[in-house]
């Protein structure tokens, strides 16, 4: 099926997934105000909303399957698009699990909450889609203000409060960036569109234009605040901390994996021709995230800025595949970033249960002996901490995720050979933070006045049990998801033009 | 027997199994933790749990020793090769194969393994499912490594091993196990880092991005440039080294070693350090051959290897704590080996090959035997002790016999490994061979001056007066070990007729491609000291 973009029931055909999410948010907001709060509405409302979410995993999977393609215009309709969407779904659905148990211990009735995170995702599902920098300006924002006030949604939380002021205030900020940027692009270049502006920039001597260069920077600054790249990082480990924990995994996952969408899509379809340009900067940033993030995440007391300094790092992995600039690099983003969500928002999960009403506990010191009251507990946590640390086996996907993007950086046009040690060398240094937590847990005594970790609702039960296991049967036989990274790259879409590297010849080049 | 293993089909499926074996271990002992917690019972009572261990090492044990049986001698090759594809987008498939080396080091494994469960059967009362189940899944990668013929399986097994390793010294083991149990991981897992980064670039290059089997990347890997190889043959010596662990990259091997418990300690020594000397023969030798015989690379690799010898020896000497003794006594055997496999003849790579086999037997046997006092006495320093042959009669006949053997008297196994590394590398560098052979009388030195003040000193502490003699357990698994330990030293032909092609195999490979890289180097001849035959 082939959709023609100019006409405007093909175009609204063309967003089918999306429209579904979108409208059925809104429904579930008119049925969220029907009812008055209360534990139980809320409950209601979130698995109306998984509900909802599942459905659009349908839409999305149909889409797929039909191959749908479309002519130019502002919406992307290819595979890599259904693959990020499927990958936001399952951290939705995620985030909703665990936002249910969460909101219930907190006493937090407000149902509009769920809402909010559809809304979300449905930001998110808009960036991934859009071919159009005006469409990624409306999918960032939907994005943001939605994630503002789930940061803040905790009312009688001070630190929730300061997390949302300081995320409101830094992130407008940031979208000025991505506005102005928008706004230098459009007067040099007169155009929005993302292949427009590529095909202006193939005309000699213009991907050096001053004005598109200014362009470009602001939009690297915007997004690298939306990813939290080093030195765009600073409100992560505050917001990450202060937010209700489910959020922070929502965060942590599914709006920096839009964000990242767009930002791979932006990069290999208008700029590719610019490359000489952004290459150096993307390529500091890269590397810069990745020592930054692992350095500073070794002195983390708290286990929610441990892990928010820790999705910093792994920001940086992810733009190693970016600044590889190829198919392959856009293939092995799709298979780290499933990788990466199961593991935090399965270490996000696991904080919930063991953390408690009000948000205490959460210091990593906390977990001392975990292993002899909740053995279960604490091997998925060992599991999510060594996916994250990219072991084989143990921590499932995550040394294959590690391996995807190394193969792309070294298979690259340009091999990038030196990021690649970069990769390897962060990642043993953060072998310490990770397997900190692993000897809290495994090896320090419970002191005997510490309380019993209370019992793990069944929703937060199965999220862990689920990610831990994929990431297992992943880690054995990764093929399933190779393939789904690989189809998410394979259909239509100039990034499957992209060229993948031959593989080496000569070892000393 | 051998026809009897053939109309079982037994070279078709053991491989498999014998990685399989100890996982199902693993899930009976959670399964019996589950229906005990069910019924209630007590808790604290996981006795059931080293049953099960036990009876899937004696199993594991079975099913391998037909290896012995199956295997053909005369043949080089890979033998009871299982093939299956693993992940088809890069070409990685699970191959499993043994040759001479990694038959024995197989066997090694499975003979060890349930002494180090008796070894451990009273001395570990904490959490025993946990530390079985661990034990079961070491042995899995153990195993894995020695058999794996596929780069990226090699390398996964080569990492798992280090989480059960780094939890069993991390939480059964002694005072500063956490900071021994790090160290050990971090040591271990910076030079398998390394070796991934080549792992990458051999699957890139010799593999062009399509296959990780190990002849393929063999046959591929002549086209190297120099430079290259030299690099690529420092990541995996990075990962081996540490691993050997060859001085100066031997810091973690005291405090793990240490710190371990009984049965950790015997793993670590008996089969993990072979792991070091394993890859030099299995990949990092036969790969990059021109880089491996570069003279200076070569030179370098010798005097470390006897620098290790030597100054394993001379630490062990001065050591108050009986097992830090024996640790250190490994750094130095296993200094032999690297210099038998690094000398490159035929018969100091089968001697190499032999101590590879003898120290896990002797020293996995000394292990255990400290384990057993230090049960009794709750003390490791040699002071403490002073004249218990009087009331430990029977400990002390076999801590003499196992030491003796570890110094290498001619009757027991020590004495053939070490005398064959000699042999063959005094051929191509007497003088490098001529202080190694002090190592030997060192050995004789420290070990022989414990013993005497572990032994035979004078009774002179109260609280050494009514130790008790060894049980009918411990009897049994020391006897297990003497018999191996004689049988070596007075008929070790078996082995070293089963040893030998794969052996002549391995010295061939090398020395060819390390002329062809000469040919092609304008440097001048590789051996320079002395290396041609």
């Amino acid at each position: 099926m082939r959709f023609d973009l100019t006409v405007p029931w093909q175009l609204s055909a063309a967003l089918g997934p999306d429209l579904l999410l979108a409208g059925g948010a809104m429904l579930l907001l008119l049925w969220c105000v029907w009812r008055p709060e209360s534990a139980g509405h809320q409950r209601s409302v979130g698995a109306w909303s998984i509900a909802l979410c599942v459905l659009t995993i349908a839409a999305v999977f149909w889409y797929g399957h039909q191959q749908v393609t479309s002519g130019p215009g502002i919406i992307a309709v290819d595979s890599f698009r259904w693959a990020a969407d499927l990958i936001f779904l399952g951290a939705t659905i995620i985030a909703l699990m665990l936002a249910m148990d969460y909101n219930e211990r907190e006493r937090i009735t407000v149902a509009e909450s769920h809402v909010l995170v559809l809304l979300a995702t449905s930001g998110a599902m808009l960036l991934a889609a859009s071919r159009d920098l005006m469409m990624i300006f409306l999918g960032v924002e939907l994005m943001s203000i939605s994630v503002y006030v789930l940061a803040g949604l905790n009312r009688r939380s001070a630190v929730a409060a300061e997390a949302a002021l300081k995320y409101f205030l830094l992130g407008a900020f940031s979208t000025g960036f991505l506005l102005y940027g928008i706004a230098l692009l459009y007067g040099v270049t007169g155009t929005t569109n993302l292949a427009a502006i590529g095909q202006w920039a193939s005309v000699a001597g213009r991907a050096s234009s001053p004005m598109l260069l200014v362009g470009i920077a602001l939009l690297l600054v915007g997004f690298a605040f939306k990813v939290a790249a080093v030195p765009f990082h600073m409100w992560t480990p505050d917001v990450y901390d202060g937010a209700p924990t489910p959020y922070s995994a929502y965060m942590a996952a599914a709006v920096k994996a839009g964000a990242f969408a767009a930002f791979f899509r932006v990069w290999l379809e208008a700029f590719p021709l610019a490359a000489p340009s952004w290459h150096g900067a993307l390529w500091w940033i890269a590397a810069i995230t990745m020592v930054v993030g692992n350095l500073v995440a070794l002195a983390q007391s708290s286990i929610k800025r441990l892990l928010a300094y820790s999705s910093i790092a792994h920001a940086g992995y992810i733009l190693v595949a970016l600044v590889s600039g190829t198919a392959l690099g856009a293939a092995s983003f799709l298979f780290y970033l499933t990788a990466y969500t199961l593991a935090t928002m399965g270490a996000f999960a696991v904080v919930i249960a063991l953390g408690q009403a009000g948000e205490i506990r959460l210091a990593v010191t906390d977990y001392s002996g975990l292993w002899r009251v909740r053995p279960w507990l604490a091997l998925a946590m060992a599991v999510f901490m060594l996916a994250l640390l990219g072991f084989p086996l143990a921590g499932g996907m995550g040394f294959f995720a590690k391996w995807y993007v190394l193969q792309a950086a070294l298979r690259a046009p340009q091999p990038q050979t030196r990021l690649a040690v970069v990769l390897v060398l962060t990642s043993f240094v953060s072998a310490g933070y990770y397997l900190r937590v692993l000897k809290v847990m495994f090896m320090n005594p419970r002191a005997a006045d510490m309380p019993d970790p209370m019992r793990v609702p069944a929703l937060t039960q199965i999220v862990i049990g689920f990610a831990a296991g994929l990431l297992l049967v992943f880690g054995i036989l990764p093929s399933p998801a190779l393939e789904f990274s690989r189809w998410g790259v394979s259909v239509s879409g100039p990034m499957a033009e992209t060229p993948i590297g031959p593989p080496l010849t000569r070892l000393d080049r | 027997m051998r026809d009897f293993l053939a109309s079982i089909g037994y070279s078709g499926w053991v491989l498999p199994v014998l990685l399989v074996l100890p996982l199902l271990g693993v899930v009976a002992i959670q399964a019996e933790g589950a229906v005990s917690r069910r019924s209630g019972s007590d808790i604290a009572a996981q006795g059931a749990a080293r049953w099960i261990a036990l009876l899937a090492f004696l199993a594991e044990f079975v099913v391998s020793a037909g290896l012995w049986w199956s295997f053909e001698p005369a043949s080089a090759g890979w033998q009871a090769r299982v093939d299956i594809p693993w992940i088809p987008e890069w070409g990685a498939r699970f191959t499993l194969g043994v040759d001479g080396i990694s038959l024995f080091m197989v066997l090694l494994t499975t003979f060890i393994m349930p002494l180090a469960v008796l070894g451990s059967w009273t001395s570990v009362r904490d959490k025993l499912r946990g530390y079985y189940s661990l034990m079961l899944v070491l042995t899995t990668g153990m195993i894995g490594v020695f058999l794996s013929l596929d780069l990226l399986l090699f390398y996964v097994m080569w990492e798992i091993m280090l989480v059960p390793m780094y939890f069993i010294i991390g939480i059964w083991g002694g005072e500063r196990r956490i900071y021994a149990s790090l160290k050990f991981f971090l040591f271990t897992f910076v030079g398998s880092l390394l070796m991934l980064v080549a792992v990458i670039y051999l699957w890139l290059s010799a593999g062009r991005g399509e296959t990780f089997a190990y002849e393929v990347i063999l046959g591929n890997s002549g086209q190297f440039s120099h430079h290259a190889a030299l690099l690529l043959f420092g990541a995996f010596f990075a990962a081996f080294a540490v691993k050997v662990p060859m001085f100066p990259f031997h810091t973690w091997l005291p405090d793990a070693h240490v710190e371990a418990p009984t049965a950790g300690s015997v793993v670590l020594a008996s089969i993990m350090l072979k792991m070091g000397t394993y890859g030099f023969l299995r990949f990092a030798m036969p790969f990059f051959p021109s880089a491996a015989m570069y003279p200076w690379v070569r030179a370098t690799i010798l005097s470390l290897a006897v620098i290790s010898i030597v100054y394993g020896a001379l630490v062990a000497m001065v050591q108050p704590d009986f097992k830090k003794l024996v640790a250190y006594s490994s750094v130095s055997h296993l200094g032999f080996v690297m210099l038998g496999i690094f000398a490159l003849t035929l018969q100091s790579v089968q001697g190499a090959l032999m101590v590879m086999i003898n120290h896990g037997i002797s020293t996995g046997a000394l292990f255990l035997l400290v384990g057993m006092i230090y049960e009794r006495r709750h003390s490791r320093l040699i002071d403490a002790y002073g004249g218990i042959a009087r009331v430990m009669p029977m400990f002390a006949a076999i801590l003499t016999l196992v030491s003796l053997s570890s110094i290498g008297l001619p009757g027991t196994n020590g004495f053939v490994g070490e005398f064959l590394v000699l042999l063959g590398s005094f051929r191509v560098h007497p003088y490098l061979t001529l202080v190694a052979t002090t190592g030997v009388i060192f050995a004789a030195a420290y070990l022989l001056w414990a013993i005497q003040r572990i032994l035979f000193n004078r009774l002179d502490k109260p609280e050494n007066e009514h130790l008790p003699d060894l049980n009918g357990r411990e009897v049994g698994m020391m006897a297990v070990l003497a018999l191996a330990i004689l049988w070596i030293g007075v008929f070790p032909a078996p082995i070293l007729r089963r040893m030998e092609s794969s052996a002549a195999a391995f010295v061939q490979t090398v020395e060819s491609g390390a002329r062809r890289g000469a040919l092609a180097e304008p440097v001048g001849p590789i051996a320079v000291n002395g290396g041609g035959r």
